[in-house]
């Protein structure tokens, strides 16, 4: 536990999350502890409704629990100031939402930049950085085309590029290849490992998907807001 | 977030929806038009009747007549000492009265108007009627060439410039120093002449009443001539007197206009005159800038609908922002910024608008029923008050950008997301 890939980047101890109030109460997470070590894959996995992104919303800090904490660096994440928390997912997180969440009269360049003109980094080290994150994911040739204009995997293949534009430590993302066909998903899925892999990019990533989930070092069945069952390297 | 994409991105969010923007745009173009307008004839008839009010006396100086009587009463008894003008009967002054004037507290000095005015004034050519009246201590006159008539040995004489061309001079300028005669007519209607200098040309005034200006040398020429030979009782006559206040303080004012009623007479500032004619224009301004306000009203709830669609429309794109990292400060700047643009698109169009009718609007007035009255520009526009109108708008396009923006800035990124 002393190596650096195996150090703790996230953890969620013992996390509830209630919908509603009184008769209308829908727990969607009932009591999960989860630790994310760094450089890891994890696949959340379960059927629809299970809490799935639910899970991923806390572990990425866009929601707070109602029970249990979040900790980064052994250190509760509830204690943190709302800059803090906004700097930490600007600097160090990458997202691939359910949707897509593209600006379809933006440019595919535009897009990309978003997470850098948050960010504040100036126009012409974004550009450079957006142009480079599109060629990673093979999209060079669109980069001035509307974001409306591209196919559904080409979207996807822009969102992994915004979310990975700020050279992100973690990527989160929820049903990345849920909207591909097997080609493309492949495709996206193979671009998410290489990221792993090569620069060590921690992957949280849910899916319902058995196959796709098998890829990853770990795998977490959630079911009823619950965690059923862990397999994988570290279970 | 850098403050040029705060404000490039508040710009796109605004021409998202183009005819939404557009019509509020509109709104707040009509309220800065109405607005703008009303300033600037406020301002070019102010400015005028200031300029007035400095130019036709200090404001030390006042005229003095015998008070008007209350006709509830019926009609007047007869008075053997009241002037006839044309069947008119008007109550003077005498010289007694004016001693009696001056020796009022707080009155420097007291002395009269007369009344005899030449019957034509000529260089060559035709001969041309005018009114004319002595130029007292402490009168001014807007001169446009030359100078006012001085106090001295020499007949002097200012005129307009309508006469300066009905007189044959090419120029103001020529008409300066050059000779004219005036006629006067003595109590057998019979038309003496005397010689005066052209001492300068100057612009008519609103209180000038088309009277040209002389010196105290030239009236005195003129009243010699319209009183030959009449007796004392008839020329120790004035319809009017000017006297000079020790100073211009308010309660000074209202004191000398208190003695002088009781005395029968009654004073007005040069301000008292103009005074009227003010209020009534401010009373209308103020309702005209009333309805520009009304309509600034209405167009502010214009932007605060805009924006909450706006806000409605772009809910996943804010959530997906604030995901990003975009603190809610910034969301709220962003929107308030984005209602501000509209209110500036709005407001400076408006008074381009504005005040490329003022231009034309001027143009045809100087043409028209401002002929015989330069130097009165209808519409002014001084770049302070405009400024003043931008900010004001600006301030309520923000105030009411604020509850949209304040609802941006709350949405919870995963509320946000999960928005269909
Ligand atoms: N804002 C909300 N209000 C009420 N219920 C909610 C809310 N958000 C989520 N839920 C409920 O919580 C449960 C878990 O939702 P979650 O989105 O985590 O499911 P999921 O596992 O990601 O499902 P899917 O695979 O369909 O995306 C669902 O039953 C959902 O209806
Ligand atoms: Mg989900």
């Amino acid at each position: 536990m002393d190596t650096p890939s195996s150090a703790t980047a996230i953890s969620a101890v013992n996390v509830r999350k209630t919908y509603g109030k009184k008769e209308n109460a829908f727990h969607a997470l009932r009591g999960v502890s989860l630790d994310i070590r760094q450089g890891e894959s994890i696949a959340i996995v379960g059927k629809s409704g299970s809490g799935k992104s639910t899970l991923m919303h806390l572990l990425a800090l866009l929601d707070t629990p109602d029970e249990g904490s979040i900790r980064l660096d052994d250190r509760d994440v509830s204690s943190l100031r709302a800059v803090e928390v906004n700097k930490m997912r600007n600097s160090y997180y990458g997202f691939v939402f359910q949707q897509f969440f593209l600006n379809g009269r933006q440019s595919v360049l535009d897009n990309v930049m978003l997470p850098l003109v948050i960010g504040g980094v100036r126009p012409a080290e974004r550009k450079k950085r957006a142009r480079a994150a599109l060629e990673a994911v093979g999209l060079s040739d669109k980069i001035k085309n509307r974001a409306n204009d591209l196919s559904g995997g080409q979207k996807q293949r822009v969102v992994i590029a915004r979310a990975l534009v700020n050279e992100p430590r973690i990527i989160f993302a929820d049903e990345p290849t849920g909207n591909l066909d097997t080609h493309t998903g492949e495709q996206v899925e193979q671009m998410l490992f290489d990221l792993n892999k090569q620069k060590g990019i921690t992957l949280v990533v849910v899916t319902h998907d058995p196959e796709f989930a098998a890829r990853f070092d770990r795998q977490i069945f959630l079911s009823d807001g619950q965690i059923v069952s862990e397999s994988g390297a570290a279970a | 977030m850098r403050f040029a994409d705060i404000l490039g991105m508040a710009s796109g969010g605004m021409w998202r929806n183009k005819t939404r923007s557009i019509l509020t745009i509109v709104a707040i173009f009509v309220a800065a038009f109405t607005i703008t307008l009303t300033t600037a004839i406020g301002a070019g008839v102010s400015t005028y009747l200031d300029k007035q009010t400095d130019g036709f006396g200090a404001p030390n100086l006042m005229q003095v007549s015998v008070a008007a009587e209350d006709d509830g009463d019926g009609p007047a008894v007869y008075d053997p000492k009241a002037q006839t003008n044309f069947g008119q009967t008007v109550s003077t002054l005498t010289n007694a009265d004016i001693d009696a004037i001056a020796a009022i507290k707080n009155v420097d000095s007291a002395v009269p108007f007369e009344g005899s005015s030449p019957s034509y004034i000529q260089t060559n050519g035709d001969k041309f009627v005018l009114s004319s009246q002595q130029l007292v201590r402490g009168q001014t006159v807007d001169v446009v060439a030359g100078s006012a008539p001085k106090e001295g040995a020499q007949p002097e004489i200012i005129i307009s410039p309508q006469y300066a061309i009905a007189l044959g001079f090419d120029t103001n300028k020529d008409a300066v120093g050059a000779t004219v005669t005036l006629g006067v007519s003595d109590p057998l209607q019979q038309v003496q002449t005397v010689e005066a200098k052209i001492s300068g040309v100057m612009n008519e005034s609103l209180l000038g009443g088309g009277r040209l200006w002389v010196n105290d040398t030239l009236q005195d020429k003129v009243t010699a001539i319209a009183q030959q030979g009449l007796p004392a009782e008839a020329t120790d006559s004035y319809f009017a007197a000017v006297l000079y206040a020790a100073n211009t303080d308010p309660e000074t004012m209202t004191q000398i206009k208190a003695d002088l009623s009781d005395l029968g007479f009654q004073g007005m500032t040069v301000e008292d005159q103009i005074g009227i004619a003010k209020q009534i224009f401010d009373a209308i301004t103020t309702v005209l800038t009333v309805f520009g306000v009304i309509a600034l009203l209405a167009a502010s709830l214009g932007v605060i609908n805009t924006l909450y669609m706006s806000v409605q429309d772009r809910t996943k794109e804010i959530g997906l922002m604030k995901a990003g990292g975009l603190s809610s400060g910034r969301v709220f700047s962003l929107f308030s910024i984005e209602a501000m643009l509209l209110g500036l698109w709005g407001s400076v169009l408006g008074i381009l608008a504005a005040w490329g009718v003022g231009q034309a609007v001027n143009q045809v007035a100087a043409e028209s029923f401002l002929k015989d009255l330069p130097g009165f520009d209808l519409m002014l526009f001084p770049l302070a008050s405009l400024a003043v109108i931008v900010g004001i708008i600006l301030v309520i396009t923000f105030l009411a950008g604020t509850l949209p923006a304040r609802r941006a800035a709350r949405l919870n990124p995963i509320d946000a997301l999960r928005y269909e």
